[in-house]
């Protein structure tokens, strides 16, 4: 009997960690491009939490996810804009912009949510996707394959961003930009424009996975939903050295933490519930902590480029 | 960091007013959206905490804790160090305060008050070292752990409150309301203005701004932190022991944010209570930032933006535009201030921006470069 309780748990665990990891990887794979363009993007917690509000707004009244998630993307971009505008354009201290633009992001959705909707409204948001076959699998047809369209998507971005960053000219220039940004130059690739781009994709990813805390996962928004999620999708990054294999490593590390934690607040085993919540910045904490040591980062991570400057 | 003062102090001054105008025009869009009107909604909150003996005295309580958590970001700030984790030192220290307060309560409020403000400094000066510690020894960027450490603390502070450390009161008639006892009498800051809650705390955070000011540029501590703020590798090589500093500069600024909590509770409540912070972790890195990063332009900025948060309260009851519009706009406002930088270290650059977004002339047609994948 208790095997089998045992065996319930911890597929449950399992299962939705693989559905917890979308909202880190989605926005940590973001993260990467940007960083490795050079940029810094410690905003993107706002821009989650302005696209978590954007996009259960537009299904709440369009009663359509997909539109909704095309809002969350929208914001995100609109909000990569915003930072690069200030980043690039402004060649601002990129730790401090982000610190603003986190503010922003988070006063705007509670500002939002308090003007248009005000208290608790829950949406229909997206059903999950039985994929055929696969799902009859045991065991591991419940893990993988009974989520929602997101979390399929999120996967399949992994092999897809690895594509792009190490086989595509595109990619090249990428890294360029964010390893020796003046031999780009030189080349007469304009730096400005390569961290605009990434930027713009980055922040609309994160936009996206701010929508599917919404969307895919709690279908309403409360104040500050993402709960430091921004701040620990930049934590995977690094934990991931850079490297989109890395980045899912640590995403799924880290969901199977938090899917733990909430099932031990759920099945009211007798720790105290403030304690079990502290786990997944713990976690965070001693992962970058680990991380010590492995030293290789984008060259030019943090430095606005500019034109003739020494770095 | 590149605050240098290089401009004249009129320039500078008029520039950060440029960037506070800009992020409340952006502001009046979100209130026109509200289908408010801009005027009345401004009209409202800078007026109101000017125009009465009650404005007046809970903007400075405002801008008393915003000061405090701000001297502690200039120093951090001015030693290389981004913290964002205030918000977490300012429940820490309030939380350590608190239970000094239980732990000694028999104790003579002459020596008690001492030790309990000590208490709230170590505290917050044990949470903000954590961060340094974690910056100097593991290279663990301090903005990420500042950030851990702030959900850390907020739960860790619930915790206590809810537990162990409630009222017995609360346990008495079940109402259980997150708070700790009342503090004894002995312990409540004295009131500057009979009817107010105006208290002495004031006073002291522009003592120790001034405080501040000395020791960043008058002893060798200071600057040996700046040096290290401005670039870690050239004071290594000075012969500054980089580790050490990094991890003084942000236990100092956790005391500070951890004496801002611990002041809210002697000065305001009296107790510590859920909700105790208000954001001032926040509002405090915008009135640094705000300041110059200057521990004496810190507060005038500490007063403006105390100002601010508490017109927006007054707005949201007079118009109903909710006061979490008061986050966006600080966060627009340090938007625009980190812009207006380049403007004062670099005005020729302004023509380079307009050229990126308005290109005269396509000027690197046939020297395309040819990239290959690798």
């Amino acid at each position: 009997m208790e095997d089998i309780l045992n065996q319930g748990i911890l597929l449950g665990i399992l299962a939705a960690g693989v559905r917890l990891a979308t909202p880190y990887l989605m926005a940590a794979l973001g993260e990467m491009f940007t960083q490795r363009s050079g940029v810094f993007n410690l905003g993107i917690e706002g821009i989650m939490l302005l696209g978590a509000f954007v996009g259960f707004f537009a299904t709440l009244r369009l009663g359509n996810p997909i539109l909704g998630i095309l809002a969350s993307l929208g914001t995100g971009a609109i909000m990569g804009v915003l930072m690069a505008l200030v980043s690039v354009t402004f060649k601002a201290e990129q730790g401090i912009s982000g610190i603003g633009l986190y503010m922003f992001g988070w006063g705007l959705s509670g500002l939002l949510f308090r003007l248009y909707v005000g208290g608790i409204t829950s949406i229909k948001g997206l059903q999950p996707v039985k994929i055929p076959l696969l799902s009859d699998i045991p065991y591991l047809g419940t893990i993988l394959f009974h989520h929602n369209g997101l979390v399929y998507l999120v996967y399949i971005l992994v092999p897809f961003a690895w594509f792009v960053l190490y086989r595509t000219t595109w990619g090249l220039k990428v890294r360029a930009a964010g390893t020796k940004p003046e031999a780009a130059d030189t080349l007469g690739e304009s730096v400005d424009r390569i961290r605009y781009q990434c930027l713009i994709a980055g922040s609309a990813m994160a936009g996206l996975a701010g929508g599917f805390l919404t969307i895919g996962q709690a279908n309403m928004f409360v104040d500050n939903i993402t709960a430091g999620r921004g701040f620990i999708a930049i934590a995977l990054v690094y934990f991931g050295r850079w490297s989109p294999w890395g980045i899912l490593a640590g995403s799924l590390l880290f969901s199977m933490a938090d899917a733990f934690q909430s099932m031990v607040q759920v099945l009211g085993i007798n720790f105290p519930y403030e304690l079990a919540v502290i786990l997944p910045y713990v976690v965070t904490i001693v992962a970058l902590a680990v991380s010590f040591g492995r030293v290789w980062a984008p060259a030019a991570l943090g430095r606005a480029y500019e034109r003739g400057s020494r770095g | 960091m590149k605050y240098e003062l290089r401009k004249s102090w009129i320039t500078q001054i008029l520039v950060l007013l440029a960037a506070l105008v800009c992020a409340l025009l952006v502001g009046a869009v979100f209130i026109l959206l509200a289908k408010s009107n801009p005027m009345k909604a401004y009209g409202v909150m800078f007026t109101g905490p000017f125009s009465s003996k009650f404005g007046i005295s809970e903007t400075l309580v405002r801008a008393t804790p915003l000061l405090l958590v701000g001297l502690g970001i200039v120093v951090s700030f001015r030693s290389g160090i981004l913290n964002i984790g205030g918000e977490g030192q300012i429940l820490i220290g309030a939380v350590t305060a608190s239970a000094a307060a239980t732990l000694f309560f028999q104790w003579p409020g002459v020596f008690l008050l001492p030790l309990v403000l000590l208490a709230g400094c170590a505290g917050g000066a044990l949470w903000g070292g954590i961060a340094g510690w974690l910056k100097a020894r593991l290279s663990v960027n301090e903005i990420l752990s500042t950030v851990m450490l702030n959900q850390i603390a907020a739960q860790i502070y619930i915790f206590l409150i809810r537990g162990p450390l409630i009222d017995p009161q609360e346990l008495l008639y079940g109402t259980r309301a997150p708070q700790t006892a009342l503090m004894p009498e002995t312990l409540w800051l004295y009131r500057l203005m009979p009817g107010t809650r105006l208290h002495t705390g004031l006073i002291l955070s522009v003592l120790l701004a001034v405080l501040v000011y000395v020791l960043l540029w008058r002893t060798t501590i200071g600057y040996r932190m700046r040096a290290v703020g401005a670039g870690p590798e050239a004071a290594r090589y000075g012969g500054i022991r980089v580790e050490f500093y990094l991890v003084l500069a942000m236990a100092l600024a956790g005391a500070f944010a951890g004496l801002a909590g611990t002041i809210e509770v002697l000065g305001v409540h009296h107790r510590a209570l859920e909700g105790i912070s208000a954001g001032y972790g926040f509002s405090g890195i915008v009135a640094a930032l705000f300041g110059r990063l200057h521990p004496l332009g810190t507060i005038p900025a500490a007063v403006l933006f105390g100002a601010l948060i508490l017109g927006a309260d007054m707005m949201q009851r007079a118009v109903h535009i909710p006061a979490a519009i008061v986050m966006a706009v600080q966060g627009l406002v340090i938007l625009f201030v980190v812009s207006s930088d380049i403007f004062l270290r670099k005005p020729e650059y302004i023509g380079q921006i307009l050229n990126f977004f308005f290109p005269k002339r396509k000027q690197r047609e046939g020297t395309e470069a040819k990239w290959k994948t690798s």
